[in-house]
């Protein structure tokens, strides 16, 4: 049985903020701005937290790479009721160029290190949107994957999980160790109570650096430029469909 | 800060210009960023009031209903009760960090945040003046379950007078019978057990600060009769009504501190809950700011946004003076309690102030939002009806000034 659970938790500016990019287009502006924890990485969170509740897992261990801000965001995992915490510190250009081929390499090597059975990660960041992570984490340890997990069970040294995909619902089977990454409707993460977030700074956070791990933060991508997506234009009303159709055929759409 | 010597006499009004600054023995320095568990608990309280109370807050509003499940998910959260220190199950929050709260939530609906906060109002008496086991058996059993209590000390013919309260408390052996009628008792129909400020000196001359007694009255107890809910302006959802007391039977355990200290206690308990109060108005304002900014970046007039004409703009900038600073307003009051001072001063200004300023910014902000302002359709028109409470609760306007003058003038006389 899975003794100790690994979740990542990826510190992204949040959801509800007004993203602008950078006057000189290499990249979005983040200063200043709110950050918090990645909504899927919240779900990941409170499905480890269920398996340590159903006494399936012994230890809820939460890791965030990236600079001292991170911190925060490990908090909030210990709010939820992770154990304790690891932070990978990665910060300046290094943070920049930051992507999941880094951190899934940074995730196996801990998973290694930790003697962790399960790693529990959201499906993807809704900064980048990569959906790599999980993914790349299973190879390098070549462990299976539960990707776009809508329900997990444990079954002895098995798990089932119930996959989101195109055409509905998919029902696997994989042996422990293995990866699993949360989609929306895995669960509704909890809130971090006061009494919780009180009890959290209690909790343990030990810093990391990736090269005691061994990793190589290289990048081998690079960011040519970013662009707002185009305004969106005024659109044209027609008096009757004959107009409708006249005027796609103009546009060459049909 | 230095001491200005030479006390002539005859110029005793000019060189007594400095008194207040001669006496300050340190410059009060306000964190300039709060800290992260402050941050932590203001996102919580902040969570909660966007996804859970702001949703559903309107249709209480339009039914008068108790919010029971939003005030059973705060309490859950623990974003209720924060005063209640920790050997009694509590949080035991500074008043600073019990404000950052408050504030949020009253953002969401001061209506929900008033019956939550009070509780704290209830409680405070028996928190400064409870023996361990009154405040074992009152305050325990408030962290575990959601209950909810009041404070009763308002009648139909004394408000601000607490003085010319009548309700009478007679010891016989060893209990006191009550007889009287509490008027506008928040929570007074859904309270697990009230404070209850009574006469137990029956001589007229007997000075006010001898008179009164403070009591703690299960709600079950038989003789008390809480009235019909109130329908009210504003923070609709919050119950308030009459509570009529015949022939209560009180054992003298549930005397706090003695007989004749009631009315320092039920006066005590308001330095600690006036920055709350302050913080849940400074909220109401912040959400009217937030509402009629948002607004005026969105309608056109003239060609443009409505935000670009200065007469809106103007109206804007000063609403936004008047929220920071009744912000900064209650931030000191609960300081200065949070150090251990007496905040009174404090707590009366910034009472005062943000009750004013959210009545002022509420009304700026149905203007900005024009016709649709004045509509049930659009959030403004609530926060108008609900600021107004602002102004009489918790002490009105008026007292709050007598309180400051008072104060103020008596620095002058030392």
């Amino acid at each position: 049985m899975a003794a100790r659970v690994l979740v990542g938790v990826k510190r992204v500016i949040d959801y509800a903020v007004k993203i602008r990019v950078k006057p000189d287009n290499t990249g979005v502006v983040t200063d200043g701005v709110k950050h918090s924890m990645n909504p899927f990485c919240e779900i990941a969170v409170e499905e480890a937290v269920r398996l340590k509740e159903k006494k399936l897992v012994k230890e809820v261990v939460a890791v965030s790479c990236g600079p001292q801000q991170v911190q925060e965001t490990i908090r909030t995992a210990l709010a939820m009721g992770a154990d304790r915490g690891i932070h990978v510190e990665v910060s300046g250009k290094d943070y920049d160029s930051l992507g999941p081929l880094q951190v899934s390499k940074i995730l196996a090597a801990l998973a290694k290190k930790e003697e962790a059975s399960l790693i529990i990660l959201g499906k993807q960041a809704i900064d980048d949107d990569c959906n790599q992570t999980g993914q790349m984490t299973a190879a390098l340890l070549d462990w299976p994957q539960g990707t776009f997990a809508s329900e997990v069970a444990v079954e002895g040294d098995k798990l089932k999980v119930i996959r989101e995909v195109d055409g509905g619902l998919e029902t696997i089977k994989i042996n422990l160790p293995a990866v699993v990454t949360a989609d929306l409707r895995l669960n509704t993460p909890r809130y971090a109570t006061l009494p919780n977030i009180m009890k959290a700074k209690k909790k343990k956070i030990t810093n990391v650096k990736p090269g005691d791990l061994g990793v190589d933060l290289t990048s081998r991508l690079e960011v040519l430029r970013v662009d707002e997506p185009p305004q969106r234009q005024a659109g044209v009303k027609v008096e009757t469909v004959e107009d409708l159709v006249g005027k796609l055929k103009e546009a060459g759409r049909i | 800060d230095t001491i200005i010597s030479a006390e002539a006499p005859e110029m005793n009004y000019t060189l007594n210009f400095w008194p207040y600054r001669s006496q300050v023995t340190h410059f009060p320095c306000l964190p300039s960023e709060l800290t992260d568990q402050q941050k932590e608990f203001k996102e919580v309280a902040r969570k909660f009031a966007q996804e859970e109370i702001i949703p559903v807050a309107p249709e209480y509003d339009r039914s008068g209903e108790y919010p029971f499940p939003l005030i059973r998910r705060a309490w859950e959260l623990g974003l209720m009760n924060s005063h209640i220190p920790e050997d009694y199950g509590g949080l035991g929050l500074s008043s600073f960090d019990s404000c950052l709260i408050t504030e949020e939530l009253a953002y969401g609906c001061t209506g929900v945040q008033t019956a939550i906060e009070a509780n704290s109002l209830g409680q405070m008496p028996v928190i400064i003046a409870g023996n361990e086991a009154q405040k074992k058996k009152y305050l325990g059993r408030m962290t575990e379950e959601p209950l909810m209590c009041a404070y009763c000390v308002t009648e139909p013919g004394a408000g601000s007078d607490v003085a010319g309260v009548r309700t009478r408390a007679v010891k016989k052996g060893d209990e006191y019978i009550i007889n009287g009628q509490k008027m506008w008792i928040t929570n007074g129909g859904k309270a697990n057990w009230y404070f209850l400020l009574a006469r137990t000196d029956p001589d007229p001359k007997c000075p006010a600060s001898r008179a009164f007694t403070g009591f703690v009255i299960e709600a079950d107890t038989p003789g008390v009769q809480p009235g019909k809910k109130e329908m009210n302006m504003g923070q609709r959802c919050s119950d308030t009504r009459g509570v009529t007391f015949e022939d209560v039977r009180i054992p003298k355990e549930n005397v706090l501190l003695g007989e004749g200290a009631g009315f320092k206690i039920a006066m005590g308990a308001f330095d600690k809950t006036r920055p709350p109060v302050a913080a849940g108005a400074t909220g109401l304002a912040q959400r009217a700011l937030d509402e009629a900014t948002k607004y005026a970046l969105e309608r056109k007039t003239f060609g443009r946004l409505i935000a670009d004409h200065q007469a809106i703009s103007f109206m804007l900038a000063e609403m936004a003076m008047k929220v920071e600073l009744a912000r900064l307003a209650y931030q000191r009051s609960a300081w200065e309690v949070d150090d251990g001072r007496r905040n009174t001063y404090y707590a009366s200004i910034a009472k005062a102030y943000a009750g004013d300023i959210a009545n002022q910014v509420a009304t700026d902000a149905v203007q900005i939002f024009g016709g649709n302002g004045f509509n049930s359709e659009y959030p403004v028109e609530k926060l108008m009806r609900d600021a107004k409470i602002y102004q009489i609760y918790e002490g009105t306007a008026q007292i709050q000034r007598l309180i400051i003058s008072r104060e103020h003038l008596a620095k002058y006389k030392r």
